[in-house]
């Protein structure tokens, strides 16, 4: 018996890989090919994002400038490439402080229930009550623009979607019997909390993370796009699209490449998470 | 018969929701670096003018005073005063109330008859192709941003094709059913993936719940089980959703009303964020969340008209 | 005798995961018109599979390897949807085990009953619904015209049963197969419905294919039986033959394995010296519960809604001894386990152990008396972290009160998997690839690692196969006896209390209805709701009693 497993070519490794859902693995290498290419932007291009030079201003896709150039004579090539750096932040800071704070709070409330549930409900519901991209808006404009700002007022908004996963997981496994069955040998609530409960209400956070990603994404270009995202001449996305909207006509490809940029990387994302669902068992 | 009288309970237990709504705006206005006055006067003001505006509103008072004098205020229509529009900030939001609501509610229009074509198809034709198409349609969509979107629609059906206009606000209704079908088509565009992806799944669940397994061994056909049963019982989660799908529409709304130039709140908000025109956006965000209080609100009497065992 | 149903050779397998699984492996049966056949098997055995490939009700990842399935001289199998349509509810008709989730939770209940009427017999919705109240009146359910509008969660578990059986035979059908109709039921709900469907079926000259994973329901209402096991029929014969000659040895299994042919363990207690106190004695012992007070209601003063789970409970038991609480849904039972370890606060009464009163809840508790009293719980899917393995699970409350050294930890663990015959290999597995009589000994097992004199088992068996229940109740008899432990069994089985424990207590809506030796007390019943309790369990010959 294990004569014949030793001999096997196939390493485990490989059938893991051959395993997963089709989506996943698609969208898997296209998200890491952006990163790489987000990395690797000062390999892959000579050019600088940022310089001016007014005299290859607008020129078409095509010879030295593969992308064409922008307004200010700068290559979309590069400044897509580069850009990817800050959309790609803006995607994980979005998500990162939501999580850390939504699995906090959906964690006590669930568990202990009573009154801290009833707080932590009440706060919940106000929250919720504001329209999501207004709030980040309206705490952006308090704060300033800029990546830490957008880290911020997405933490303080976007919590309730961890929060409210957590919190009903939470709600059903404080009756488990495994759960009954800690406290019955006398564990303490912080210790059935982090090690019985917690572990078990992460499989629907994990799952929905990598859709929040996407949105996260769709929402931080916008707020590139109104021009209150990371300020330039920084290259950003959403931000070049809005400089393009004033040459739609006459120079389309200031707007269409970063456009078709965040498509793909969102595109990439969201097969992830299909495939992540698909793998769980607990999508469609 | 008492299940109405949880509706009448309900408005008791939002104010404390309004409230919080309120506090919030509140203190996000009081974090505004600098004094809001003298932004609102400019650079020229006279001390005596600031100290009479400071009076006026009531600047000068401890904050929960400030609170108290912001909440009576409110309730009176005053917000305050804006710096671009140089009036008083209410009537600037009533008069832009009007298409904002527009093109809400036709894109949520938009959308609801997307997502029921859409979900119903891919349900039905579980598994098959269609089903699949669907599938990839929303996982793909999902990712596009509004304004991306929008500004490919303008390229193509105005500048390229001269199908439709590329901004404004037409003053008949008949008028804007064409003039904002593309904007209300680009937030619908946005919201439809998420809850078609969303219906879907009821739906499917549903179809496989026990009690459809009860329809069809009474030999109830398909399209029986699927219209009857299968379809009500998807509805209620689905409505639960709707302040979200509201939230997201709003979200979407902000954003188009800049891409296509049109005079709504949206367009105000932004506007006023470039600016630091803060009091309009206080009265913008409280506004748009009593708007979504409300929805939540309807979506409750929803619940209990289509729910029989709700009982609060 | 004619004959209406024959299965040839039935084979069906599911498509998952991990390839194609066969549920079925070419089964045989028949059934006579007039008759009724029982199909009894326990989980795996395929027999919900068969029963609902009858109707061709099969999953959408199901394939029918070989077979046919002819009713009436037609196969089932091989019908159009038209024909299927047509066939199902007019000639055949299924009711179901849960009758909460077969019924359209937001459709009023006459028009669940009406609906296979209007859509077969085109009738109109106000015919059918007045056929609906008749039927329900049929079914013994009172006030038929108005329960006929209200919805399935404002009726009882026996009213709703009462509902689908009338909506399966709204137009008539010859035959009725019913898939484990009682298993979600309590006992004496379960009575009157089997004596239901006992009525209906003289009445209306039905025949019936009863599927059940109890000897019992189906000894009491089949003629003939078909014993399933993985897929294939083991055996089939008349009942009489299959429970006074099984020739099959899963067959003989089976029945031996059924608590009321058990013979009862020896119960005695140990000896205890003279004036001891009583292992465990508990003094009127009064759990509240409080409905949370919403908002409105504390602005205007109104007190809380309070339920009494538990009123006024007394029992003493010695060292080593047994006790079984009995009781159907909403008796108190569980409660008053979760009360004595201290989950759950009592208002009122006391709970001594050795003569000590002990705190109402946990935390009151010094850590040494908290591992005196231990529990093990019911749900087997449940019951253990899903994310940790079984070495972890076991070593938990080892490490938590200190109860050895980290090196020890092995050792300790190599002998609690001894003492509830577990192989040592299991330890490194995570819980959830443990079937559910493994997954109970490894629960047993944590309730051991603290060294408890008390051990509460709470509905432990009523989730698991019989011939693993037994296995199960073997285990708890053989650790009473070697480890002297004292033992509360909590179940609504009165056969499993009969054949472990040596005191019995009654209880019903809370109240302790009646207390005393096991013997006694089912021998003997002094008050009603014992007598119907012990009048509802299925025998299991109908003719001579062998068994009893």
């Amino acid at each position: 018996m294990s004569a014949v497993t030793a001999s096997r070519p196939q390493s485990r490794l490989g059938r893991i890989w051959g395993a997963l859902p089709a989506t996943l693995k698609v969208g898997g290498v296209i998200v890491l090919a952006w990163i790489a290419l987000a990395v690797a932007a000062p390999l892959l291009t000579p050019f600088n994002p940022i310089k001016v030079d007014v005299v290859n201003m607008l020129k078409p896709p095509g010879g030295t400038y593969w992308l064409g150039a922008d307004a200010l004579g700068r290559d979309i090539f590069t400044r897509t490439l580069y850009g990817a750096r800050a959309d790609l932040m803006m995607a994980f800071f979005g998500v990162v402080g939501p999580i850390i704070l939504g699995t906090i709070i959906g964690l006590l409330g669930g568990y202990f229930g009573g009154r801290i549930d009833m707080v932590l409900m009440r706060i919940f519901e106000i929250t919720v009550s504001f329209p999501y991209f207004v709030l980040v808006i309206a705490i952006v404009a308090v704060l300033g623009p800029g990546l830490k700002s957008y880290f911020i007022s997405l933490t303080l908004v976007n919590w309730v979607s961890y929060a409210r996963l957590v919190r009903s997981e939470a709600l059903v496994l404080r009756n488990a019997d495994f759960v009954l069955a800690a406290r019955g040998m006398g564990f303490s609530h912080l210790r059935t909390m982090l090690f019985h409960v917690l572990p078990n209400a992460l499989v629907p956070p994990a799952v929905f993370v990598m859709t929040d990603a996407v949105l996260t994404i769709v929402l931080g270009s916008s707020l590139g796009f109104l021009g209150l995202g990371v300020q330039p001449p920084t290259p950003e996305w959403g931000a070049m699209i809005a400089e393009g909207a004033n040459y739609l006509t006459t120079a389309w490809w200031i707007a269409v490449f970063p456009g078709l940029a965040i498509c793909s990387l969102a595109l990439g994302l969201s097969l992830v998470a299909d495939g992540l669902a698909r793998l769980l068992n607990t999508g469609s | 018969m008492d299940r109405f009288a949880f509706l009448l309970k309900r408005p008791i237990q939002l104010i404390p929701v309004l409230l919080g709504i309120s506090l919030i705006t509140f203190v996000l206005i009081q974090m505004t670096p600098g004094d809001p006055v003298r932004i609102m006067l400019g650079p020229k003001a006279t001390e005596d003018a600031i100290a009479f505006v400071r009076a006026r509103y009531g600047l000068d008072q401890p904050i929960l005073v400030q609170y108290f004098y912001f909440l009576l205020n409110a309730v009176r229509g005053d917000f305050g005063q804006s710096i671009i529009y140089r009036s008083p900030v209410g009537p600037v939001i009533l008069e832009r109330l009007a298409p904002t609501l527009f093109l809400i509610l036709y894109g949520l229009a938009l959308s609801i008859a997307f997502t029921l074509a859409l979900a119903t198809a891919a349900a039905r034709s579980r598994g098959r192709w269609l089903d699949q198409v669907v599938r990839l349609v929303c996982v793909g969509s999902v990712g596009i941003p509004s304004y991306f979107i929008g500004l490919m629609l303008i390229l193509g059906l105005c500048l390229r094709f001269k199908l439709f206009p590329v901004s404004g606000y037409a003053p008949t209704i008949l008028d804007n059913l064409y003039h904002l079908f593309l904007p209300a088509l680009t937030i619908a565009i946005g919201v439809t993936p998420i809850l078609t992806r969303n219906l879907r799944a009821t739906f499917i669940q549903q179809m496989d719940a026990d009690y459809a397994t009860a329809g069809r061994s009474k030999g109830l056909p398909e399209r029986y089980i699927f219209g009857r049963h299968v379809f009500w019982n998807s509805l209620l989660p689905t409505v639960n959703l709707m302040g979200v799908v509201v939230s997201f529409l709003i979200g979407g709304t902000v954003v188009i009303e800049n891409v296509f130039n049109i005079p709504g709140l949206g367009q105000a908000l932004i506007r006023a964020v470039l600016t630091r025109d803060y009091f309009v956006v206080q009265a913008v965000t409280l506004v748009l969340a009593c708007g979504i209080v409300i929805t939540n609100f309807i979506v409750d009497v929803v619940t209990v008209v289509l729910d029989p065992r709700v009982k609060l | 005798m004619e004959e209406l149903v024959r299965v040839e050779d039935l084979a069906i397998e599911f498509a998952t995961k991990f390839g194609t699984v066969p549920a079925l492996k070419g089964v045989s049966f028949t059934l006579n018109r007039g008759e009724a056949l029982g199909i009894v098997g326990e989980s795996g055995s395929g027999k919900t599979v068969a029963c609902r490939a009858l109707l061709k009700l099969i999953a959408a990842n199901a394939t029918v390897r070989s077979g046919r399935i002819l009713v009436e001289g037609q196969d089932v199998l091989a019908m159009g949807d038209a024909e299927l349509q047509r066939f199902r509810g007019e000639k055949a008709a299924m009711i179901f085990q849960n009758p909460s989730t077969h019924l359209d939770p937001i459709m009023p209940v006459w028009r669940q009953v009406g609906e296979a009427m209007v859509l077969h017999q085109g009738l109109r919705w106000r015919e059918a619904k007045a056929r609906a109240i008749e039927l329900l009146r049929d079914m013994q359910i009172t006030d038929p015209a108005r329960r006929a509008n209200a919805y399935p969660h404002e009726l009882s578990g026996g009213m709703r049963q009462r509902v689908m059986i009338a909506a399966a035979l709204a137009c008539e059908p010859d035959l009725l197969i019913a898939d484990e109709p009682t298993t979600a039921l309590d006992v004496t709900v379960q009575a009157q419905i089997l004596a239901l469907l006992r009525r209906i079926r003289r009445e209306r000259q039905l025949s019936l294919i009863l599927v059940s994973h109890d000897l019992g329901v189906i000894a009491e209402m089949c003629d003939r039986v078909v014993v399933m096991k993985d897929g294939t029929v083991m055996e089939s014969g008349t009942v009489e033959q299959i429970l006074t000659a099984p020739r099959n040895d899963y067959t003989k299994r089976l029945i031996a394995s059924q608590p009321s042919l058990m013979k009862p363990a020896v119960r005695k207690a140990l000896e205890a010296p003279a004036h001891a106190a009583p292992r465990l004695a508990v003094e009127g012992l009064k759990v509240q519960f409080r409905s949370a007070q919403s908002l409105t209601g504390w602005l205007l003063r109104r007190p809380a809604h309070a339920v009494t789970a538990v009123d006024d409970l007394s029992f003493t038991l010695p060292r080593s001894g047994s006790l079984g609480i009995v009781g159907e849904s909403g008796s108190g039972k569980s409660t008053v386990a979760r009360s004595l370890i201290g989950l759950v606060a009592s208002q009122a009464g006391r709970i001594l152990v050795d003569g000590k009163p002990l705190g109402r809840l946990l935390q009151e508790r010094p850590l040494a008396e908290q591992r005196k009293m231990q529990m093990v719980f019911q749900d087997p899917f449940l019951s253990l972290n899903p994310a940790m393995t079984v070495a972890a699970t076991l070593a938990e409350p080892l490490r938590q009160h200190r109860l050895c050294s980290d090196r020890e930890i092995p050792e300790r663990l190599a002998d609690l998997m001894a003492k509830v015959e577990l192989p040592q290999n299991l330890l490194e597995r995570r819980t959830t690839q443990l079937s559910g009589g493994q997954r109970q000994r490894v629960g047993i097992a944590r309730a051991l690692a603290l060294e408890p004199e008390i051990l509460i088992a709470d509905e432990v068996t009523s989730a698991l196969d019989v011939t693993i229940q037994a296995q199960i109740l073997g285990l708890f008899e053989r650790l009473r006896r070697e480890m002297g432990l004292t033992l509360i069994l909590i179940s609504h089985d009165l056969a499993v209390v009969r054949y472990l424990c040596e005191q019995v207590a009654v209880m019903r809506q809370g109240k302790l209805v009646e207390y005393g030796p096991t013997e006694q007390v089912l021998t003997h019943p002094r008050e009603d709701y014992t007598k119907a309790l012990i009048a509802a369990i299925p025998r299991l010959s109908r003719r001579s009693d062998a068994a009893e």
